[in-house]
């Protein structure tokens, strides 16, 4: 096998997921290569290594310079071709899966994703995903090669085992249409802290807050552990927080790595808004709420005592 | 204390105005047809057939001939029966032109069987007369429902899901049409940014077949003095569809366990068990909404049903795949209508109480009725005649009178449901009566409102079983299988005085399936999102009206 | 102007949705609705045309026949015409073979714009409107909260995870929406009756020059091997606070290394 992981990057530093991406490349085995794509990265690339990959291609460009997709499309269609790689990777975002689907349609390559894990099986790459809201698992395969998967955020953990690898520069030509898009105007890093649907961790209140006021907790927990604070219906309705915060059937769909249910009871229109998140902590004081059938982790007591404590438990240990 | 101390705040006449919309923005078709059920859907069909036959009068009724609306998302969303049907008005409607063998039935009714049940057995007890099923079919309302409007549709009526009829445009003494609802409207009422208003309909005929407790149909009784001598009254029914192992080989109806018998408790009713096909199964529970105690709950008498060994037995290893619940009238003969037409309108179905209670049938005499109010409406559409002139649908009324259906329900009309009654009653009663045609037992119109009931606090939860999540559910999993995704921010479209004493917001806490009700100091909160228009508040101290269109449940093999 | 919308129906997100485990597809039976965020797509379609005076606004689908009752509700809020390219050969068709397709049809069409909703709720890949742009060779924007038009180039505010982008691209161009960008418009009740008279076109594979071996599995470059449920969730731990149930939580965080 012969892979090659597109890495991303934002403001001077390789993407967390990309990395995590391209340690499971490693440990599948064959050669493994990288690629970067930008303006002044040259730097950037060489710390790819550091997580693996025995080649690391750059390509150094002031038409790279903006996070657009198409000319991404056409630099990787140039190496892909060049270098002879059978399966190339990409951990899924908003700018990677428009490069991962352009580069499917120039290929006319096999792309799967949303995938949840990557396994070698009887000698054949198959890619693990979950459908129809989490019910059924897919085993999905690819008929052709180039093998292209996009694998959802958050899936794999970067875990550094290589030295410093083999930096190579490299030429693309672009298509005119790929550089017809223009930025205008780059975002910065949101204040606020992330939105519910990109948050990793999020903590919710539901009615066992007792009231608006209980949510200065659910919030300072939020902050502690660097996530978004999400509601249910029944709050939002009673106006104790708004609605763009509500997670479940009439409200957002999220997949955080960690869920946390401050005073949820968890029925099933809640449910159905937050159960592929990777872990659910739930507090609650009925020790037959619904939620404690499906959380990893469930606390019968009192959030008004917990909640606070565990926040302190959380400052300092990331003090630490 | 009784429900009806705390009336609604509901007066009919807000839901009859004139026609406002500038005339060319009006709607304008030839017959309206309000609710495509069986009753409406037949309407459909039947005028369908008859203008096929009659092109000049067709062109004449316009662009759209014959409309049909529909509140539901489609038609069959919002439809929720048993059912074990008499197909003898479908082969009436579609005689010459489809086969039952066609039609979306799920099989013969071959063997059934009655039970009668306690806590831990189940005893065979010999069918009542009225209740014998042997060449009729099973069917799911629902899916019955989708396939007649196709047939509608084939036959030229066009129908607009999502369209909910708020009011009866009426001047002059008659009917013009309907107004539909508005969409777009938030918690408090207010225009949001997408807020479409609703749009008069005009027709020469308008037919209201809006099933049972039909918010215009109650609205015409009102404004046109059409109320019959007794009162409606009403049973609220929770059903499931299950997926299961084995498949069963009969129908059953059960009485007994787990209502409780005691005069005082007036607990009747019983559950249904009926086969669809090989791998489905439907069952039931169905209760006089005149219960007293305060704690009882439809609902959860269902989950308490399962728990019998019998029915435990047969949903081993199965999955709950539909939920549903919906009210049926039980008032019978003595509480139709005086007269079910008026100038430009005619009424049909459950709207109008057309249920044979104890045989637990009326979807033929739905179908029958629409079929008969086609050909009324047909006859007042030649020229020579006008549909609004006094009498003129008169036809409808008489020819109703003159069929099985007013034959079937004058026979069985002393009797609340004969397996209700406690089980030595049962089988003596219902002999009784077939016996002597309905004469005896001697006519009892002790039909009070249902919200007359004095309610009492008799413990009826303390058997309720927890929701285990795979026999046992609990209200919030039921309303997410009904398919019920209503935006929160809907309007509230039901009608309660919320300043209620703790008994009464017990209650209807405990009876509504859909947990709408929360009995909260001071009174009760209402989630009207969760509701799925069953009915029931209506038959108890309140008034459901039609929600936006669209919202509400989205039933497919109920 | 020509706009066309590209539409994918959903089976209705009631509640099963199931993979026929025979052929390993959706099982499609189910009653069908407009994926949401195409909903979207379509409103923004009408407002364009609004803004813009007038404009031709084309919906597009690849589907079963059983598609054009819910494409028909695009008619009614004020679409002015439907094109459902339906074919036996093309189910099954991944997303090289789905790109074939639309990109065909869209050729054929040769709109100033196309728009699609950013994902569909149930294969959920937010893949197909940049497969598309490449076939089509034209400049994309996705995920875009806010769209305007402005002497015949667009400019298009992507939500990304850091923030908004604000991004130009001139037309002909391809837009993929977020439903962040409006709240769709209920059909009137004269838009719903008049929807049937509108214009509606079903094209077969061989209409469009898309020949067998680029359509439906023999066109498709991945396929489902297996299905199988999904991994247990593991024990569910639950318990009773005596005081020291932070601490137990911070326990678990750690040891899950969530923290």
């Amino acid at each position: 096998m012969k892979t090659l992981v597109f890495l991303e990057h934002h403001e001077g530093a390789l993407q967390k997921d990309s990395l995590g991406v391209l340690s499971k490349a490693v440990s599948l085995g064959g050669e493994v290569e990288a690629v970067v794509l930008g303006q002044g990265i040259e730097e950037l690339a060489a710390g790819a290594g550091r997580f693996g990959a025995t080649r690391v291609h750059v390509m150094d460009d002031v038409l790279l310079a903006a996070p657009l997709p198409q000319p991404r499309v056409d630099a990787l269609e140039t190496l892909v071709g060049e270098g002879g790689f059978d399966t190339v990777l990409f951990a899924a975002s908003v700018l990677s899966a428009d490069v991962a689907a352009g580069l499917a349609a120039r290929l006319g390559a096999g792309l799967n994703y949303d995938l949840t894990d990557l396994v070698v099986e009887d000698g054949q790459l198959v890619g693990k995903r979950p459908a129809l809201g989490d019910s059924v698992y897919v085993d999905a395969g690819w008929t052709s090669e180039p093998r292209l998967a996009l694998v959802r955020s958050g899936t794999f953990e970067p875990s550094e085992t290589g030295g410093s690898p083999d930096v190579q520069a490299y030429e693309s030509r672009f298509q005119d249409f790929s550089l017809a898009a223009t930025m205008v105007e780059q975002a910065h890093e949101e204040a606020e802290g992330p939105s519910i649907e990109d948050a990793e961790v999020i903590v919710a209140g539901g009615r066992g807050l007792g009231g608006p006021e209980g949510f200065a907790q659910v919030e300072e927990l939020a902050k502690a552990l660097g996530g978004a604070v999400a509601a249910t219906r029944a709050v939002v309705d009673a106006g104790w927080y708004p609605y763009a915060a509500q997670v479940g059937q009439t409200g957002k769909t999220v997949s955080p790595k960690l869920y946390v249910a401050v005073g949820i009871s968890g029925a099933i229109q809640h449910k159905v808004g937050m159960q592929s998140s990777a872990l659910i902590v739930a507090i609650n004081k009925d020790p037959n709420a619904p939620i404690f059938e499906y959380a990893d982790f469930g606390v019968v007591g009192d959030l008004n005592e917990i909640v606070p404590k565990l926040t302190e438990l959380v400052r300092q240990r990331r003090a630490a | 204390m009784k429900p009806s101390d705390f009336p609604p705040p509901f007066d009919a006449r807000e839901f009859v105005a004139a026609p406002s919309d500038p005339e060319d923005e009006r709607i304008e078709v030839g017959v309206l047809i309000v609710g495509a059920g069986p009753a409406g859907l037949a309407c459909a069909i039947r005028l369908g057939q008859l203008l096929e036959g009659a092109p000049e009068l067709a062109e004449r009724l316009g662009e759209v001939p014959v409309a049909v609306l529909e509140k539901g998302k489609q038609p069959g969303s919002h439809l929720l029966s048993g059912a074990v049907v008499n197909p003898r008005s479908l082969r009436t409607l579609f005689k010459g032109r489809v086969r039952t063998s066609e039609m979306p039935f799920h099989g013969r009714v071959e063997h059934e069987a009655v039970y009668f049940l306690t806590r831990g057995r189940a005893m065979r007890i010999p069918a009542p007369p009225t209740m014998r099923n042997h060449g009729n079919l099973v069917a799911s309302l629902s899916q019955l429902g989708r396939w007649l409007a196709e047939q509608a549709e084939a036959g030229g009526a066009t129908i607009l899901p999502e369209t909910a009829a708020a009011k009866l445009l009426a001047s002059d003494a008659r009917v013009r049409g309907v107004r539909t609802g508005d969409k777009g409207r938030g918690r408090g009422g207010e225009e949001l940014a997408n807020f479409e208003p609703g749009s008069d309909v005009l027709a020469r005929v308008t037919v209201l077949a809006e099933g049972t407790q039909g918010h215009l149909t109650g609205v015409a009784l009102d404004r046109f003095g059409l109320h019959g001598e007794s009162p409606q009254v009403w049973a609220l029914g929770v059903k499931e569809v299950w997926q299961v192992q084995k498949p069963l080989d009969r129908v059953i109806h059960t009485l007994g366990w787990p209502l409780r018998a005691g005069a005082k408790y007036r607990e009747f009713g019983g559950s249904f068990v009926y086969p669809m096909g090989d791998d489905l199964v439907t069952l039931g529970m169905v209760v006089g909404l005149d219960h007293r105690d305060v704690e009882l709950s439809v609902h959860d008498l269902l989950q308490e049903l399962k728990t019998h060994p019998l029915l435990r037995g047969l949903l081993k290893g199965g999955e709950r795949v539909a939920w549903g619940a919906k009210t049926i009238p039980e008032g019978g003969f003595l509480s139709l209508p005086r007269r079910l037409h008026a100038p430009g309108l005619l009424i049909c179905g459950d709207g109008a109480g057309l249920v044979n209670v104890p045989a637990l049938k009326g979807i033929h005499y739905a179908v029958e009725s629409g079929r008969l109010a086609a050909e009324a409406a047909f006859a007042a559409l030649q020229p020579g005649e006008t549909p609004w002139r006094p009498g003129a649908l008169a036809r409808y009324d008489e020819s109703l009178r003159d069929s099985f259906v007013w034959d079937d329900l004058r026979r069985v009309r002393n009797m609340r449901p004969a397996f209700g009654r406690g089980l030595v009653l049962g089988g003596a009663l219902a002999g009784a009566m077939t016996a002597t045609r309905g004469a005896f037992p001697p006519g009892s119109s002790d039909l009070e409102p249902d919200a007359d009931q004095e309610l009492i606090s008799a413990g009826g939860a303390a058997s309720y079983p927890a929701a285990d999540g795979k026999l046992t559910f609990d209200k919030l999993s039921s309303v997410f299988l009904s398919g019920n995704k209503t935006r929160d921010d809907a309007p509230n479209h039901i009608r309660v005085q919320t300043d209620v004493p703790p008994e009464l917001a017990r209650l209807w806490e405990n009876m509504c399936p859909a947990q709408v009700y929360e009995a909260v100091e001071g009174g009760v909160e209402v989630t009207a999102s969760n509701c799925v228009q069953c009915g029931a508040i209506t038959a108890k101290g309140g008034r459901l009206t039609p929600p936006e269109g669209g919202s509400g449940p989205e039933y497919t093999l109920t | 102007m020509k706009i066309a919308v590209c539409v994918k129906c959903v089976p209705d997100s009631s509640a099963h949705t199931r993979i026929d485990p025979a052929t390993k597809r959706l099982d499609r039976s189910g009653e069908a609705a407009l994926n949401a965020f195409d909903v979207n797509a379509v409103e923004e379609a009408l407002r364009l045309r609004e803004a813009a005076g007038e404009a031709e606004v084309v919906v597009l689908s690849l589907g079963p026949e059983r598609a054009l009752e819910p494409m028909r509700k695009a008619l009614a809020m004020g679409a002015d015409r439907l094109v459902l390219v339906s074919d036996e050969g093309a189910a099954g068709s991944d997303l090289v073979a789905t790109s074939r397709i639309l990109g065909a049809a869209l050729e054929r069409e040769s709109p100033d714009l196309v728009l699609f909703g950013q994902q569909a709720s149930d294969a959920d890949g937010a893949v197909l409107q940049a497969a598309v742009a490449d076939r089509l060779q034209r400049p994309l924007i996705s995920q875009v909260a806010e769209l305007r038009r402005e002497d015949g180039k667009l400019r298009g505010k992507r939500q990304t995870e850091y923030g908004y982008d604000v991004i130009e691209a001139p037309l002909p161009a391809v837009v993929a929406v977020s439903d962040a960008i409006n709240e769709p418009r209920y059909p009137s009740l004269k838009g719903i009756m008049g929807a049937k008279s509108k214009p509606q076109e079903t094209l077969s594979l061989g209409d469009l020059g898309v020949a067998a071996d680029e359509a439906g599995e023999a066109g498709s470059r991945t396929t489902v091997l297996a299905l199988g449920e999904p991994p247990a969730r593991g024990d569910t731990v639950k318990i009773e606070d005596d005081g020291s149930g932070a601490d137990k939580i911070l326990k678990f965080l750690l040891e899950k290394k969530a923290l």
